[in-house]
């Protein structure tokens, strides 16, 4: 396992290398040049000229880079082009935020489309199972922001069970702040349910027609127990590799969820920043973003080695 | 509930039992009419070729058949007990007391996640015994399958353990609770030889101990023979014949069971001179339901009266039935093919083809080097087959591989007349490869399921014989004719195909460039027995008309001895023993040779006696010192095979030997052995 | 010898032999759900290619009737400036319909030679085009969509490229999957026996073999593409206004919901768009149900 382990580590940090590549490189698109988007039209060429050489933005691409990573891995994430202040400062409270909200959605989301792909597939092909996977299917095809403005129509406005905003006053307590946060964690539930419903059911039906479900039911061992100790713990594997990958789906839309709801996270953070052309907090934004889904990744995948023992044992018979 | 072992009821009593599978919204008939019964301490032999209903009947017995299958009619009793009508509680009760079931594949049937000792408690604990109590009564039956050291195997997981090995697990399981009935379904299937002769034997031992009553599924007759005391022969889901063993397969009276005997090779039986024989025709589609026999369409012996009426199972003396009018007759059945065929002899004059020169492979699996071959050097003429023979590991894919160059030896050479040729595939020319073909195992994947046949042999064409236009059209057209593909089939894709179809297209496609060698990968394995026969006539023919050079590869060795000229016998990647057909499987012959030969179960059955080979076949990332077969030799002559690799020797004309103990030794040894029997 | 040929010729082969296009179509006819999708999807084509010339009233003309309650003479109301809300939900599926297809067929077409590359070579070129895709992975949709557009501007084209774009790691990742499904069974053996070189193998010998998984995942794609087509165009980073596509008529009323009035200058649209998306997933699925098999 500790093999396995050290090799996904490894490529995790090419990947981040190559993230910030990307980051870096789509923010640095622009045909033009930031200092005339920035100081806008009317801006004299020499105060352009000043203003990007200050931003050292007449240096080679690389050399920017090289600047950015290295800046980037002490922390020091640059200063936010329209607040004047560093990015860090405005990033960290806003992952905090983002993260509760995240975490929410994902607690009430995965045991949820886990229960509903299992059952799906215990009853399959009958009517639990045809309603389940309509449902999914639906509610996966609408976008979170539908989503998002029907349940504050109905939740929020028609039975006032829930506030319309995701941010709790200061000082509020946890449950206060949970309350705050069912709406738009809701929202983004409801979207991820369909994908990971589908994963457990095709998991799910895939252990039970599998030999070794026959071998134990042909012991006598009753159709419970076998799912219970048999088929869920070979069907919730695969699932496991699916939902770490829907984190970046997850992240996505925080934006447009944060936006509707006026959410002080990162998603709102990026949304801003794109409207006033702030690039050093996209670049910082986009990259603290990737680092996230490759934590959650990697996560996902000690998970998983601890869970298989092929992996965790390695060892095939000679 | 358990009843007493004494009690006058048969273990299983199948009487009349019909099961259809609804695909559809229709009913397909899969078992028709089916009834035989099993007492404790009998086997009974279920034999069939696919599709005939065999594994369906295991499930109906334990009643796990698929959603879309059910009971129509007939009775199923298990000591007496009708299964079809019992509560779901019940049922459980029965699967866990009275029935043990045995599958092929038995990787797949262990759940991949848990430790093999949960797994074998859990047939106690579903009984109610104590975790305690179940550990103890889970190492004892272990020990009773023979696995040396059962603490370590109970805290495994399935995959750590040999295929063997999981096989003796689910053996166990499957005894563990004394069942009255134990059903065995292709249980050695894919296992290797030697394995697979110490689980079968493993089994006859549990039966007379337990008194178990015994359930033996399988195409192999030869397994059956050896296994069972009687059989039973189905047919498109109908029994058509049943009876004692020596009864059935040395006095059929069925011309199905006549036809099935005459497609496999018996008594050194040879490629020339009592040929195999073919069934014409096609089995019949699942659920098809003509009015007369079902068998009437394919049976050279079909009157007027076998079309229009259905017969009935007929007693000939006891025990023995048969499902045919003119049963008395069945064995004038005419053969198809003749029995004699006029072929051309190898010279060994000329120069050989092929040369293997010190080939040796090493592989890296997680760091380790695995020897794959070493050291082999041999050749093969034109127009000769060489079989090669021996079990997982042996290295005969890698050689075959290597001569193809699909894999690039780490040392050594290969020749093609005269000419070295380049160890890797992409660079050779297109001379040298038109002339190495293969024939795959698997005709499902050896052919591309989106084209055409045309497409298929076009390509080919091209590609091998520089052929396009008009004359490849014509080309074609004479390859189809030459492996027997009717024209029609040109345009067909290889789903609308039956495996032997696909396989002649698979052939033909070999045969494109006009090869001068073609290596054939266990190409009959994944074939009906019935179609089996074919194609092997088939290769035969083709290698008379043609002078192409075989390199045969198969575990079955009735097949190997059937078509080969010489064979080589492989073990961990060195080669063992190389010699004529005759010689090798005649004896004098190396002890692994010896020990293979006695694993494999024939229909003859005696002549020689087991030899049981002590433990597993050692990893090829740790061979043994001296000789590689030491650890499990039953001639091991002392501490020279531990310290010394024994060379590969020519002892006699043509016939080489790599052991310690000189030939004449041998011979005296073995034959006074076989006297003994 | 010419028994059995003759024998064997005359004789049905046993499998249930039918043309294979044939089937497939007669079994997608019979799935509902690819019945009903189609419906959906063909019903907001005709649509797209009819335009505004069709619906009741012209989509972008204003009116003094400002905020209509909707089953009256105006079926769906109207919004703030007037306009009829059921032409503007008629004809707002043209920008998502135009951008969506596109975008799905650029990240099919480089998904799949991605996918096919990879899958085929493995060793070093696999691996290191893998990880570039997982790169790629890590950055959602939206996040760099939002990223590129703000520095490249918006158009239909950067909109298309970037959704493109992005898609083809995912693309790349399923067709590997099929791909090495594929490479280790014999036929592809085969043809490197017969000396064909690798763009063959994968062009003309592998991908007929996953043109299933291809169709399903371009289908899934599409859905997709209209999801974040109109999320973005919910941020003002899609299409642009005067269009009466869906997602800016979302965005531009939505604020209106907060008394709980005017509900059906978002109600509709939304319901529109979702049915979109249903009617694309339904199809998708259909599909995985006939072809996966």
């Amino acid at each position: 396992m500790g093999r396995f382990l050290l090799k996904r580590f490894g490529l995790a940090l090419i990947t981040l290398f190559l993230l910030s590549v990307i980051a870096f490189s789509s923010a640095q698109l622009l045909p033009g040049n930031v200092g005339r988007n920035v100081l806008g039209g009317f801006a004299t060429p020499q105060a352009v000229a000043i203003y990007n050489r200050q931003l050292g933005l007449d240096r080679p691409v690389y050399v920017q880079y090289g600047s950015w990573i290295s800046h980037f891995a002490r922390g020091d994430l640059g200063e936010s082009l329209e607040y004047k202040v560093s990015v860090g400062s405005l990033l960290g409270p806003a992952l905090v935020n983002s993260l509760k909200l995240a975490a929410l959605a994902f607690l009430i989301c995965v045991p949820l489309s886990i229960l509903g792909g299992v059952t799906a597939a215990l009853r399959q092909n009958r009517f639990t199972d045809r309603a389940i996977t309509i449902t999914s299917l639906s509610l996966t095809s609408i976008p979170e922001f539908v989503t998002a403005i029907v349940l504050i129509v109905i939740f929020g406005v028609a039975l006032k069970w829930l506030p319309v905003t995701a941010q709790a006053p200061p000082g509020s307590g946890f449950f206060v702040q949970i309350k705050y946060l069912l709406l738009p964690a809701f929202a983004l539930t409801l979207v991820l349910f369909g994908y990971i419903a589908r994963m457990a059911r095709a998991g799910t039906i895939e252990a039970l027609d599998a030999d070794y479900t026959r071998t134990a039911y042909l012991k006598g061992v009753g159709k419970t127990t076998v799912i219970r100790k048999h088929v869920l713990r070979n069907s919730l594997l695969p699932t496991i590799a699916v939902i770490a990958t829907q984190t970046g789906y997850l992240i996505g839309g925080l934006v447009v969820i944060e936006k509707i709801f006026n959410y002080p996270g990162i998603g709102q953070r990026i949304y801003i920043a794109a409207q006033n052309k702030d690039f050093t907090m996209l670049e910082s934004g986009v990259l603290v973003i990737g680092v996230v889904y490759l934590v959650a990744t990697l996560i996902a995948d000690i998970l998983y080695s601890v869970l298989n023992p092929r992996v965790r044992l390695g060892g095939e018979a000679e | 509930m358990t009843e007493s072992p004494a009690t006058s009821a048969a273990a299983l009593e199948i009487r009349d039992l019909d099961v259809v599978y609804e695909v559809r919204g229709i009913d397909r008939q899969v078992l028709r009419d089916v009834s035989f019964s099993i007492d404790r301490g009998e086997s009974y032999g279920l034999v069939g070729e696919s599709g005939c209903g065999k594994s369906t009947t295991a499930l109906a017995i334990v009643q796990y058949l698929p959603s879309n299958g059910r009971v129509r009619g007939g009775t199923i009793s298990i000591d007496g007990r009708d299964v079809v009508s019992l509560s779901s509680r019940e049922l459980r009760r029965m699967r866990a007391d009275a029935v043990g079931m045995v599958y092929q594949n038995p990787g797949a049937a262990l759940n991949p996640s848990i430790r093999i000792g949960k797994q074998v408690t859990e047939v106690f604990t579903t009984s109610g015994v104590r975790d305690s109590e179940a550990l103890a009564a889970a190492r004892d039956v272990l020990v009773r399958v023979q696995i040396a050291d059962p603490d370590s195997v109970l805290d495994r997981y399935p995959h750590q353990l040999s295929g063997g090995m999981q096989q003796r697990v689910l053996i166990a399981m499957a005894l563990a609770k004394s069942p009255s009935l134990l059903i065995l379904d292709e249980p050695t299937t894919g296992l290797d030889a030697t394995v697979e002769a110490e689980v079968l034997d493993l089994i006859d031992q549990l039966q007379e101990e337990f008194e178990t009553a015994v359930l033996f599924i399988s195409h192999n007759l030869g397994v059956i023979s050896k296994m069972c005391q009687r059989v039973g022969v189905l047919y498109a889901g109908q029994l058509v014949e049943e009876g004692p063993v020596e009864a059935v397969l040395h006095d059929p009276r069925h011309p199905y069971t006549v036809g099935l005997l005459r497609c496999i090779p018996r008594g050194g039986v040879r490629k020339d001179h009592g040929r195999l024989d073919t069934i014409p025709g096609f089995l019949p589609s699942v659920g098809d339901q003509p009015p007369g026999c079902i068998f009437a369409d394919r049976c050279a012996l079909a009157q007027e009266l076998c079309r229009t009426e259905e017969p009935l199972l007929t007693t000939i003396t006891h025990g023995h039935a048969s499902r045919c009018h003119f049963h008395e007759r069945a064995h004038e059945l005419p053969r198809e093919e003749a029995a004699e065929l006029e072929l051309p002899t190898v010279d060994r004059g000329v120069p050989p083809l092929v040369r293997f020169d010190d080939l040796g492979k090493v592989f890296r699996q997680r760091g380790q080097p695995v020897h794959a071959l070493s050291g082999v050097t041999a050749s093969i003429w034109p127009g000769e087959t060489l079989g090669l023979v021996g079990e997982s590991g042996s290295g005969k894919t890698t050689l075959a591989r290597s001569l193809l160059g699909i894999v690039v030896p780490t040392t050594g050479t290969v020749t093609l007349e005269d000419d070295e040729l380049a160890p890797g595939l992409a660079q050779r020319s297109r001379q040298e490869v038109r002339a190495l073909q293969i024939v795959f195992q698997n005709p499902d994947s050896a052919l591309n399921r989106r084209h055409t046949v045309s497409r298929i042999l076009r390509r080919s064409l091209k590609k091998l014989a520089g052929l396009t236009g008009k004359a490849a059209e014509q080309r074609l057209r004479e390859l189809m004719h030459s492996v027997r593909l009717a024209e029609r089939y040109v345009s067909s894709r290889p789903a609308q195909l039956s495996g032997g179809l696909k396989q002649r297209v698979a052939i033909a496609r070999a045969f494109a460039g006009e090869p001068l060698l073609v290596v054939c990968d266990e190409p009959t394995s994944a074939l009906d027995v019935s179609v089996q026969a074919a194609i092997l006539n088939l290769l035969v023919e083709l290698q008379a008309e043609r002078r192409v050079a075989y390199l045969f590869i198969s575990h079955d060795l009735g097949v190997v001895r059937y078509l080969s000229d010489r064979i080589a016998v492989m073990y961990l990647g060195k080669l063992m023993e190389l010699g004529s057909a005759e010689v090798v499987f005649g004896g004098p012959h190396h002890p692994y040779t010896e020990a293979l030969l006695s694993a494999v179960p024939t229909i003859d059955g005696g002549g020689r006696a087991r030899i049981k080979l002590m433990g597993e076949i050692p990893s090829a990332a740790d061979p043994p010192s001296g000789c590689p077969f030491q650890t499990r030799c039953h001639r091991k002559v002392g501490e020279i095979c531990d310290r010394e690799e024994p060379p590969l020797l020519e002892v006699e004309d043509g016939h080489q030997l790599r052991c310690h103990i000189p030939i004449e030794e041998l011979r005296r040894l073995q034959e006074r052995d076989a006297v003994g029997v | 010898m010419n028994a059995a040929a003759a024998a064997e010729s005359s004789l049905q082969p046993p499998s249930e032999a039918s043309v294979a296009r044939h089937e497939t179509l007669l079994a997608l006819a019979r799935s509902k759900t690819f019945v009903v999708g189609i419906l959906i999807v063909g019903f907001w084509i005709f649509w797209v290619i009819a335009g505004s010339s069709l619906t009741p009233h012209d989509p972008l003309a204003q009116s003094p009737s400002v905020l209509a309650r909707p089953f009256g003479h105006y079926w769906f109301g109207t919004d703030t400036l007037g306009r009829d809300v059921f032409s503007r939900v008629l004809a707002g599926a043209r920008g998502v319909m135009t951008v969506a297809p596109l975008a799905m067929l650029l990240g099919v077409t480089g998904g799949t030679v991605l996918g096919l590359i990879t899958g085929y070579y493995r060793g070093v070129v696999d691996e290191g085009i893998s990880r570039v895709i997982d790169a790629f992975l890590a950055l959602p949709l939206i996040v760099i969509a939002v990223t590129v557009i703000t520095a490249v501007g918006q158009s239909t084209v950067t909109l298309v490229i970037v959704i493109g774009v992005v898609f083809m790691p995912l693309v790349a990742r399923t067709v590997r999957a099929a791909v090495l499904a594929e490479r280790d069974l014999d036929y592809v053996q085969a043809a490197k026996l017969r000396g064909e070189h690798a763009p063959y193998i994968m062009f003309v010998e592998i991908l007929p073999n996953i043109m299933g998984p291809i169709i399903v995942e371009a289908t899934v794609r599409l859905g997709y593409a209209i999801f974040a087509v109109a999320g973005l165009t919910f941020l003002g980073f899609g299409v642009q206004p005067p269009s009466p596509d869906w997602a800016l008529q979302i965005s531009e009323n939505y604020s209106l919901l907060a008394g709980g009035s005017y509900w059906w200058t978002v109600l509709f649209p939304a319901l529109a768009v979702a049915s979109l998306i249903v009617g694309v997933n339904l199809i998708a699925d259909g599909l995985r149900q006939v072809l996966d098999t």
